[in-house]
């Protein structure tokens, strides 16, 4: 799809509400997000009442919105940084931006404000090209191209399903590094656009992320869940976990999956050294999991995103149950997630992601 | 924003200078058909280290080289003398002949640069020292496990995100060092037609390792590698004359290159630093170089993909050998050049044991200064 064709009303931008006053947040994005419709999901844990400024066009989906869609004893909690993906449930649109409710404007190296959503549509609407590397990054960028020794059959590229954004400030560290490291920020903007090759497996992180819905959607959920998950990003781990499994079924699917920018600046919150003390169980788990990954295969019969989910659900609890029962919890969300998505979603992915 | 410019030799002698790292420890290799007189721009952040200069074409002509550079310097007669028969695996009149520097290399690194690259400036408009970012890459592991979003992590002001699993955090020893170019980009011969007047003025602050299992198109304009590591992998192939093919020297030791780093276990980044390419050759004789690479490349980079080195492959060289059998098996259909290359293939790597042993010492003499 191109550039041009993208009308506002193409795209929501979903925010998951851990604090209840989005005044001050909602006021610094308003020169960007004003143009777009808003679902704003509360943190189910929150007790206040929302404060949202006037001017936006939004809708607020609460506790009783949540358990009324997906039932109160639903094996997926949408709670805390969770709750964001009840708002990619009950979208109808076609992309979806979202951004923790933490994170203000960045600005570039020549001090201009970033539109993240204007970057990620950028990137969701040029192809990726994820099957050999180019050295000058992403070619479809004004200024660059495919370099020499780049094949030919291999330039017009796969659509670009996942834009992974980046964050400056407090980097999405976990929290060993950033409490080794107090007082390191990231300030370093990188100008650069690249497409992660296939078969490459990162750590998506979900402070500043975009999709297209239909492709992406039932692949990206709140299934890994620790056991004393908190309301800081540290305490988390649930979109490494379903940003993992998004890159390998859109690997398996020929989608192409970008990262860099756009930044957005993301403020100093919470001490990493108060979240260490809690038994940091997320990254135990990453050393059971990247192998898993690395290895998993998806049948040929898997040609649709949520068929994936299903297999790889499938080979979640085959290969990684035994290994810790959080494993097992997982693989009954993803399937939890899978129905949700055909029953409370508005329309399932096409074959082959096209 | 700084303007698209190289520096001058005033402003890269005001560049406040550390101690040159690796300074008896790596050899500048340059291939040439002309004189040197881009190294005067490079002056200070060359100066100190020895440069080995590959001449090629008329071996009767003089090459002229600033005073003051200690180098080492073999144009064709002497890679005769120095190879004899073996010698027909060092391209003639294609500036591929350069791997025979990296072969006649005493060194644990090889820098390799073109005569047409002069020295960058960053953003802030101060002079860019490619060659210390490139020592920084090749000093520092890569970590081409897991993909890190804040690139290396080995950076000043970066470290590894949340996700990226403890026990990949070592990384591995850094092979290569791809370094990249401001103004005249690397483009093959139709883009240049294309885009005749683009330039790359994007100075990205940037250096990552390329994951294993993805290749990647190499530039041997601003390369540096561990020899010691990934040397016997850096041949260069046949080009230039008697050769149906040209502008593909670099891409063919990359493939190679990549697929052995992966099957060994070694590391490949990309990125910083940049050099300020300044001559763009001309897309017409480019393409009667390249058009056959752009048709072979479709058949060439699946075989790389597929390749496979089996575990007895333990040392670069039998990897390397390895690797010929295959592009005799696979390539040859494809057209008779890649079975002169197979051969040449193995040529490279009888004439680099034989150069190489422990002991050995090279009949140099080369025009040394």
């Amino acid at each position: 799809m191109n550039q041009d064709d993208i009308k506002d009303s193409d795209i929501d931008i979903v925010i998951g509400a851990l604090q209840p006053d989005l005044t001050s947040f909602l006021n610094e994005w308003r020169p960007v997000f004003s143009r777009f419709h808003l679902i704003i999901v509360k943190d189910p844990d929150l007790k206040e009442q929302l404060n949202i400024p006037e001017g936006f066009d939004h809708h607020v989906y609460t506790k009783p919105d949540i358990e009324k869609a997906v039932g109160a004893s639903s094996t997926i909690l949408f709670s805390g940084y969770s709750c964001r993906y009840f708002g990619y449930l009950v979208s109808k649109k076609k992309y979806i931006i979202s951004i923790d409710d933490d994170c203000l404007p960045a600005r570039d190296n020549e001090g201009n404000l970033v539109d993240p959503v204007a970057q990620h549509i950028t990137n969701l609407t040029t192809p990726a090209t994820p099957f050999f590397f180019n050295t000058l990054y992403d070619p479809f960028r004004v200024g660059a191209d495919f370099v020499r020794g780049y094949p030919f059959s291999l330039r017009s590229g796969v659509t670009c399903a996942l834009s992974c954004g980046l964050w400056l400030n407090l980097a999405d560290y976990d929290a060993p590094t950033q409490a080794l490291k107090p007082q390191q920020r990231n300030s370093q903007y990188v100008d650069l656009i690249m497409t992660v090759p296939a078969r490459a497996l990162l750590p998506v992180s979900g402070i500043n992320i975009a999709f297209e819905r239909e492709m992406v959607g039932p692949a990206l959920f709140p299934a890994l869940r620790l056991a004393r998950e908190g309301k800081l990003r540290w305490e988390t781990i649930e979109d490494i976990w379903s940003g993992m499994c998004a890159k390998v079924i859109c690997d398996h699917l020929g989608l192409g999956v970008k990262t860099g920018l756009p930044y957005v600046w993301r403020s100093d919150k919470g001490d990493p050294i108060e979240s260490l003390k809690k038994e940091w169980q997320g990254v135990k788990l990453m050393e059971e999991v990247v192998p898993f990954f690395q290895s998993v295969r998806l049948p040929r019969t898997a040609t649709t995103t949520e068929d994936c989910v299903a297999e790889m659900a499938k080979s979640v609890r085959e290969r990684l149950g035994s290994v810790d029962p959080v494993f097992n919890h997982a693989a009954d969300a993803m399937l939890q997630w899978v129905k949700l998505w055909k029953s409370v979603g508005s329309g399932s992915s096409t074959p082959g992601g096209a | 924003m700084a303007p698209l410019e190289s520096a001058t030799a005033a402003e890269t002698a005001a560049v406040p200078k550390g101690a040159p790292q690796l300074k008896d420890e790596l050899d500048i290799v340059i291939p040439t058909i002309r004189n040197l007189d881009f190294l005067e721009m490079w002056r200070p952040f060359f100066e100190p280290y020895h440069l080995i200069i590959v001449q090629d074409g008329d071996p009767s002509k003089t090459i002229k080289v600033p005073d003051g550079f200690d180098y080492e310097l073999y144009n064709r007669n002497d890679i005769n003398r120095i190879l004899g028969p073996k010698a027909s695996c060092i391209s003639f009149k294609d500036s591929a002949c350069r791997c025979f520097g990296y072969m006649v290399s005493k060194k644990k690194y090889i820098f390799t640069i073109d005569d047409d690259c002069f020295v960058a400036k960053d953003p802030s408009g101060k002079p860019h020292n490619a060659l210390e970012q490139h020592i920084k890459n090749l000093l520092s592991p890569s970590t081409p496990f897991f993909f890190n979003t804040l690139y290396d992590p080995f950076r000043e002001g970066a470290d590894f995100v949340r996700g990226y699993p403890f026990s990949l955090r070592e990384g591995v020893p850094t092979a290569v060092s791809h370094g990249l170019w401001l103004n005249i980009p690397d483009y093959d011969a139709p883009t240049q037609l294309v885009k005749p007047l683009e330039k790359n003025t994007r100075f990205v602050d940037m250096v990552l390792t390329i994951p294993k299992g993805t290749l990647f198109p190499m530039c041997g304009m601003n390369l540096a590698f561990d020899r010691e590591l990934i040397g016997p992998a850096m041949y260069f192939g046949l080009m230039g004359d008697g050769q149906p093919i040209g502008r593909y020297d670099d891409m063919w030791a990359g493939w190679c290159t990549k697929v052995i780093c992966d099957h060994l276990g070694l590391g490949v980044k990309t990125g910083l630093p940049y050099i300020f390419h300044s001559k763009a050759s001309n897309p017409f004789v480019n393409l009667k170089k390249e058009y056959k690479g752009i048709f072979w490349q479709e058949e060439i980079i699946p075989f790389f993909q597929a390749v496979s080195l089996p575990k007895e492959c333990t040392s670069v060289q039998k990897c390397y050998i390895e690797l010929s059998k295959l592009v005799k098996e696979k390539l040859s259909k494809v057209d008779p050049y890649f079975d002169n290359l197979a051969d040449a293939m193995v040529t490279w790597i009888e004439a680099w044991d034989e150069l190489n042993q422990p002991g050995a010492s090279a009949e140099a003499d080369g025009k040394a200064k």
